[in-house]
């Protein structure tokens, strides 16, 4: 055997390198994984400051998944997180940054309430009619806040991150105006109570007909965030467009080869990204606050950003991420130290991006 | 044995890449004061050979000795300070500073004081020594790519090597400047050094080595035989293990009607400089123009102008008779244009997309495949393992990604995009480029297809060979005009075109 002159060796040896194929199993058993190296990890730390980390988790999944009770208030907060990750999702398939996801919920939630509070919605209007005005009102003021950075971008090659970031605050503080001016109720910073035909119905409302969902408070926003699922899978894996949209994502040049517009389509998909976000926020309105006030999302656009990374930019497993996150965001709410489940998101998060290697490479262990 | 000590030699070297066996059990023996040539297809292990010679890679097993000597090396570094360097095919040079700053970075003398005007001297000196003429107070980004080359050879002499590795270093030459390197490479083999000539030009090797060692899958199917003791198509069929026809039956044939004629066109390049000036020539059906020219001169700048990828800045294109001028590349793509980009990675091909969306780039507007919004993937799908097999796509099967494919295969797969539309019109701009003996064979039988199936087909080719093996007639672009139409296949008339003489000979191209 020949000296490897060229290679001191000493014990086996980690390698690692790139992987030339990836199988379909592999991202799912991955994640799984990296979730539950997550919660390995949260109960190291819960133990460390002296908890019991089984009956904090016990506990968080209690508060979440329990009963059908918590599961329907995990599913409210999901259905938002639905309809603005896969606003994400969209626009991060053409690598178009859209992080004004948050302020296209707000211009939604604004459009929405306005055609009520403006009164151009007559009182007494059918509530189909009433709310399938306001949802096109969101959808309409959510695309209006799309096509201003996409426009932007399209005309004067104004870089869509900073433009929809800063319009984020526009919008928060336009609704701000309304709510402390125009509509504001006898001087509180909130609009009188939407009357009951701009209120989604929620499964509660049917106890009458069915005793089982009595008190529940999932809303027919999560319908319309379902077939939001449904288009947006759609568009992107079985249309034209969406084919223009992963084409461009991949590679502008070849796109362009290709004869795509892509001027053309940033707008329209920055335009149809705001649109799904606004109706986020029509639906947050209508389903859950039944009035236009300030802080009407908890960073649901933001989170939005990180449901569809975490999805992989994949409408139905945007459904997924959302439950998951909707419960956690639900648990932080209800158990104490509320703390807990930030914690355990963050490194659930951290988990999940860093198992990203695992799918681009392959580890293995040679010995010398 | 022979009793003369090898100034290299490489015994049992194994390197490993994810799923590619590169280099199996290698031996390889360089003699003091020759060039050996070191012959393969893309793929078969000869950059990574030397790469391990040059330090770069640490081979899984295997013994390198210098000069009789054990030798292991960490890093480059290591590797030239025994007097092993290797020049890549990218220059790593800094375009902003001079030729004596960039061969001084890196070293320890000078240490503070740079004293410029000194080590120019040495420069010159060292440069005219070997048949090198390069000003050393010259800006790296005001000379030509032969210049930048000299300026890496100058760099490894100055560093003292001693046996030189030179990666493909005439494939972005003009064939004047090849000769210069011929020179200076056989003044540094009469110095005494040694130096191993990368190349699967066939014909550049006979022409400058004095051995042969031809790689294949990794494994060595000849070692150190005698250039003069070998031929070409003996040669060719080391290479790919079988022999190779390099005689097209070209069928005679008229050309038809003029597909494209383009009138006047002037353009700016990618830093706004002129690329294109007052450019006019006609295709006509069922012809094949060449187009030579050392890379640089304009013939990217023509292929965007013609697809509609960049805007002309005076002049007019006609295809078929209509005026397109600066229409959009969908424009072009209705008017059965037929693009084989340069870039097959970057403008030609979406590198994380499968087989099946890469090759529906073009027809995915229209029926069968489009329905109205919806696309039909079944379709989609279908027509790709049709293309697939048609064009011998070797991939596991049409979901795979593009960036998957090897060089050969994804050329492979952007033509039977670009050919399955039946173009009136095909430019095809380096086609054959980088790819290996068999790939390119089969590549220029496609042209010629095409040609036989009526198409006017615009090439653009570094490789004269391959332009005078299938043209009609060949126009020469120098400095983004057409210097010269050549019909008769005279080589050398086309070289002085392309580097810029022999213009008064001949008159401009119609």
């Amino acid at each position: 055997m020949a000296t490897t002159a060229a290679h001191p060796r000493s014990g086996p040896k980690l390698i690692i390198e790139p992987r030339l194929y990836t199988p379909r199993w592999l991202s799912p058993v991955v994640s799984v994984g990296a979730i539950v190296v997550a919660l390995i990890l949260g109960g190291g730390v819960i133990a460390a400051v002296g908890g019991d980390p089984l009956a904090i988790y016990a506990h968080i999944a209690r508060a979440a998944f329990g009963n059908l009770g918590v599961f329907s208030d995990t599913l409210v907060i999901a259905t938002p997180l639905i309809l603005v990750g896969l606003a994400c999702s969209l626009a991060f398939r053409m690598k178009l940054w859209n992080i004004g996801a948050e302020g296209q919920f707000y211009m939604g939630a604004l459009g929405a309430s306005a055609v009520i509070l403006a009164g151009w919605v007559p009182e007494g209007t059918p509530q189909p009619i009433a709310l399938g005005i306001m949802a096109l009102a969101g959808i309409a003021a959510g695309a209006f806040w799309g096509l201003i950075p996409g426009l932007l971008k399209a005309k004067l090659k104004v870089s869509e991150i900073i433009s929809t970031l800063m319009m984020n605050y526009i919008a928060i503080q336009l609704v701000n105006y309304f709510v402390f001016g125009v509509w504001s109720d006898s001087g509180f910073q909130m609009s009188k109570v939407f009357p009951k035909m701009a209120w989604l119905p929620k499964l509660g409302d049917y106890a009458k007909e069915v005793p089982l969902f009595r008190g529940l408070t999932t809303h027919f926003g999560l319908v319309f965030a379902l077939i939001a699922v449904v288009i947006v899978w759609y568009i992107l894996y079985r249309s034209r467009w969406g084919y223009e949209i992963r084409l461009i994502g991949d590679n502008p040049r070849a796109a362009e080869y290709a004869g795509i517009d892509i001027v053309k389509n940033s707008v329209l998909v920055l335009v149809t990204s705001g649109a799904l976000a606004g109706l986020a926020g029509m639906s947050e309105i209508s389903g859950v606050v039944h009035r236009l006030q300030g802080a009407i999302s908890s960073g649901y656009g933001f989170t939005g950003i990180i449901i569809a990374w975490l999805a992989k930019l994949n409408p139905i497993v945007v459904i997924l991420v959302s439950v998951l996150f909707g419960g956690l965001i639900l648990a932080g709410r209800e158990i104490q130290p509320a703390g807990v489940p930030r914690l355990i998101q963050g490194i659930i998060l951290f988990m999940l991006i860093a198992s990203d290697v695992l799918l681009r490479y392959r580890v293995r262990i040679a010995r010398a | 044995m022979s009793n003369v000590v090898n100034a290299v030699e490489m015994r049992g070297i194994v390197k490993r890449f994810p799923g590619v066996l590169a280099n199996d059990q290698v031996d390889f023996d360089l003699r003091a004061g020759e060039i050996h040539a070191l012959l393969g297809e893309n793929g078969a292990g000869k950059s990574t050979l030397m790469s391990v010679l040059a330090g770069l890679y640490k081979p899984e097993a295997g013994t390198i000795a210098v000069r009789g000597k054990p030798a292991g090396f960490n890093s480059p570094r290591d590797a030239m300070s025994r007097g092993i360097g290797m020049i890549h095919q990218h220059f790593s040079l800094i375009p902003s500073q001079t030729v004596t700053e960039n061969i001084l970075l890196g070293l320890d003398e000078p240490r503070f004081f740079l004293r410029l005007p000194e080590y120019d001297k040495r420069m010159t000196e060292i440069g005219k020594r070997f048949g090198m003429a390069v000003s050393p107070t010259a800006k790296v980004w005001q000379l030509s790519v032969g210049e930048q080359q000299r300026v890496e050879i100058l760099k490894m002499l100055y560093r003292g090597v001693e046996v030189l590795i030179m990666d493909e270093p005439t494939a972005v030459l003009a064939p004047q400047e090849i000769d210069g390197l011929f020179q200076t490479l056989r003044a540094m083999v009469a110095d005494g050094k040694s130096i191993v000539f990368i190349s699967h030009k066939l014909n550049e090797v006979m022409r400058v080595a004095d051995r042969v060692s031809v790689l294949r899958q990794g494994k060595v199917t000849a070692a150190g035989i005698k250039a003069s003791e070998t031929s070409i198509p003996e040669l060719a069929s080391l290479m790919v293990g079988r022999s190779v026809i390099f005689d097209f039956e070209k069928k005679p044939q008229t050309p038809g009607e003029v597909v494209l004629s383009v009138d006047g066109i002037s353009a700016t390049g990618p830093k706004g400089l002129p690329a294109l000036k007052n450019v006019s020539f006609q295709v006509r059906a069922g012809e094949i123009v060449g187009l030579a020219g050392v890379a640089g001169n304009g013939q990217s700048e023509l292929a965007e102008v013609l697809t509609g990828l960049r805007r002309s800045t005076a002049g007019r294109v006609h295809v078929q008779g209509d005026d397109v001028t600066n229409h959009s590349p969908l424009d072009a793509i209705r008017h059965r244009v037929a693009h084989v980009p340069e870039d097959r990675t970057h403008v030609g091909s979406a590198p994380n997309l499968s087989i099946t969306d890469n090759v529906i780039m073009k027809s995915y507007r229209k029926a069968p495949l489009a329905n109205g919004w919806s696309l039909n993937y079944a379709r989609a799908r279908q027509r790709a393992e049709e293309l697939k097999t048609a064009y011998s796509i070797l991939a596991p099967n049409v979901d795979t990604e593009a960036r998957l494919l090897s060089g050969g295969n994804l050329q492979r797969a952007i033509l039977s995009r670009e050919l399955s539309q039946e173009p009136t019109l095909l430019i095809a701009m380096q086609p054959t480029r980088g790819l290996d003996v068999g790939a390119i064979e089969g590549v220029q039988r496609l042209l010629l297809a095409q040609r036989e199936a009526g198409a006017a087909i615009l090439l653009s080719s570094e490789e004269l060979e391959e332009l005078l093996a299938l043209s009609d007639r060949i126009l020469v672009m120098y400095e983004g005009e057409i210097a010269g139409e050549v019909t008769d296949g005279d080589a050398e008339h086309i070289g002085l075109l392309m580097t810029g003489g022999g213009r008064a000979s001949k008159p401009d191209a119609k």
